[in-house]
């Protein structure tokens, strides 16, 4: 039996940059406790020759040829727009020092 | 107590496409900033990628050269973190299942040959480049640039197998050499095309459990490779032996200061929370895909040493000749058809010693040799059929190289050719000997040595063209 703590929901919350006020952090501790019970039912089964899924669709091997497709200076352009600064041709981020 | 170090490493390697890994783009190093880009490379909701067929087979035919499984069924994965050079906040990597697994390089020579276990070799994209000054000017804020966001990379991991940065250099080189060999990688360090990190602990000599190790990254030469983990065992070493412990952290090399630097990170920024990419169905490479890739891998350096040193070259000589693929190509070409192996040993001697010299001091590549393979066996041919002498041939070799015409060519023109001719060469060696009484004396009171000064004084006198075993016989025979 799976047993989530508030403690959990903070830590998974931080990796995904995600803030949450007290109730709702309460609120997912007791949700995230029953979607872990609930898929707990699957360790009931024997699962001993099935291999493990990575994929849902029946498919394999989708790959292109190694060419070349550029797209256009408008799309460029936009994609830069779209972000929330830019300098000249670059994207303009809060300074990160590793 | 005695110290060793245990060392492995992780080598990422730019794969030689012409397109990213998962989308049409570019991967053209040195384009102006975020002109390779695209909605799919830069992370924009609702794209697909799609994978490029070329990165698998440059993958697979790496994994094969170094004696890896295939995994037939391999599949993608995300590797999540937030950080500005990756748009998406994660990149597609390999977990379980990576394209290659269990293989093995060889390290040393003769009876110093050593494998080194590769673990693994999986398939991912690049992140972006950030920019923290513009010149000597700090910003106050980052620059990215990201078109080097989704170009396809390898990580080939080693196991912890290396004891020394000697043999991590002779790793590093082989392996580098191999990618080159096989055209899956230009491997240019200062580009980036071939990284580095490596995990390095130490422990005492005979104790079998491993230390704590760090992982060292940012060293973006051979040389710093060396340096750095010379530096880094030192530094542990000297910790252990003042009693205290050494931290699992991540440090990095600064090639100014000459010294590793720790760098602190939270704890938690390593839980990447994998799984699988269901963007991507996984790969089902059959048997006849692998057989195709084995069967077009072409002749790698250890390939050519064996020949070479089944040729009658040393197999210091050898190794050498098979480190770089034009190299070997040239030499091979060279000693093709000849007669002895002394003589094919004297022509990759010429080859090493004097053309690479050469080569290198003019700034040029052995394909752009205006000295051919042909050119050189016909030197040594000259050499050894008493043409020329070894000493004229250092001239001759010099005109052939700046001027690129045949040496049997310059020999003619600067009448080169060697004197054999007994009493042509008696006469000069009487003369020596008369202007020279001191070596003479010298020579006949037993200092075997002095007959050099009346060697030289011969050979000045025929600009260099007397044989020199003949000078030698005669002046030994008047001075007995």
């Amino acid at each position: 039996m799976a047993k989530i703590t508030r403690k959990d929901v903070e830590y998974v919350a931080r990796l995904a940059r995600l803030e949450l006020t007290d109730a709702e952090k309460e609120k997912f501790t007791v949700q995230l406790e029953k979607i872990l019970d609930y898929i707990d039912q699957l360790n009931k089964l024997d699962t001993k020759d099935t291999p493990p899924t990575s994929h849902v669709l029946p498919l394999k091997n989708v790959w292109r040829k190694d060419e070349l497709s550029q797209c256009s200076g408008e799309i460029r352009e936009a994609l830069l727009k779209n972000a929330p600064d830019r300098e000249g041709n670059f994207f303009k981020v809060k300074k990160v020092i590793e | 107590m005695k110290y060793e170090a245990v060392i492995g490493l992780e080598v990422h390697a730019q794969l030689k496409t012409l397109s990213k890994v998962f989308c049409g783009c570019s991967t053209e190093f040195g384009s102006g900033e975020n002109t390779n880009i695209c909605p799919v490379c830069t992370g924009q909701p609702g794209v697909l990628p799609v994978l490029n067929k070329k990165a698998v087979e440059f993958l697979v035919k790496t994994g094969l050269a170094l004696s890896c499984k295939i995994n037939g069924h391999s599949v993608f994965a995300r590797k999540q973190y937030f950080y500005p050079d990756l748009p998406k906040n994660y990149q597609i990597s390999q977990y379980e299942l990576p394209l290659a697994e269990h293989g093995y390089l060889e390290i040393g020579t003769g009876n110093e040959k050593k494998k080194i276990g590769i673990t693994r070799i999986h398939l991912e994209e690049d992140a972006g480049k950030l920019l923290h000054a513009i010149g000597n000017r700090d910003l106050d804020y980052s620059l990215v640039d990201l078109n080097r966001t989704g170009v396809p990379l390898m990580e080939i991991v080693s196991e912890p197998d290396l004891r020394s940065p000697d043999e991590v250099h002779q790793y590093l080189s082989k392996l580098k050499s191999i990618l080159e060999y096989l055209e899956v990688s230009d491997c240019n360090m200062e580009e980036g095309k071939f990284r580095c990190d490596a995990n390095i602990s130490i422990r005492p000599v005979g104790q079998k459990e491993f230390g704590t190790k760090a992982e060292l990254k940012n060293m973006n030469t051979l040389k710093g490779v060396k340096d750095a983990l010379e530096y880094e065992i030192e530094r542990q070493i000297e910790v252990v032996s003042g009693g205290e412990k050494i931290i699992q952290e991540t440090r990095l090399w600064d090639a100014n200061k000459k010294s590793t630097q720790s760098m602190r990170r939270k704890e938690e920024a390593h839980d990447y929370r994998y799984f699988p990419e269901p963007d991507l169905v996984p790969l089902n490479l059959d048997k006849d895909f692998i057989r195709d890739i084995k069967e077009s891998l072409p002749e790698l350096p250890a390939d050519y040493t064996k020949r070479f040193v089944e040729a009658g070259l040393s197999e210091y000589t050898a190794s050498v000749s098979a480190s770089e693929k034009p190299l070997a190509v040239f030499i091979s070409d060279a000693i093709s058809g000849t007669g002895d192996a002394k003589e094919r040993q004297d022509i990759a001697n010429w080859v090493i010693n004097e053309l690479l010299a050469r080569l290198n001091a003019s700034g040029k590549t052995i394909k752009e040799s205006s000295v051919s393979a042909e050119m050189i066996r016909e030197l040594v041919l000259l050499i050894k059929n008493g043409t020329i002498s070894g000493k004229i041939a250092k001239t001759v070799f010099e005109e052939m190289f700046n001027r690129g015409k045949k040496a049997s060519v310059i020999v003619k023109e600067k009448g080169l050719v060697q004197i054999s001719d007994e009493s042509a060469i008696e006469k000069y060696c009487d003369e020596a000997i008369s202007e020279n009484p001191k070596a003479v004396s010298e020579y006949k009171s037993g200092k075997e040595k002095a007959i050099g000064a009346l060697v030289g004084g011969v050979m000045k006198k025929t600009g260099g063209k007397a044989n020199p075993q003949i000078v030698n016989k005669i002046l030994r025979k008047k001075l007995s």
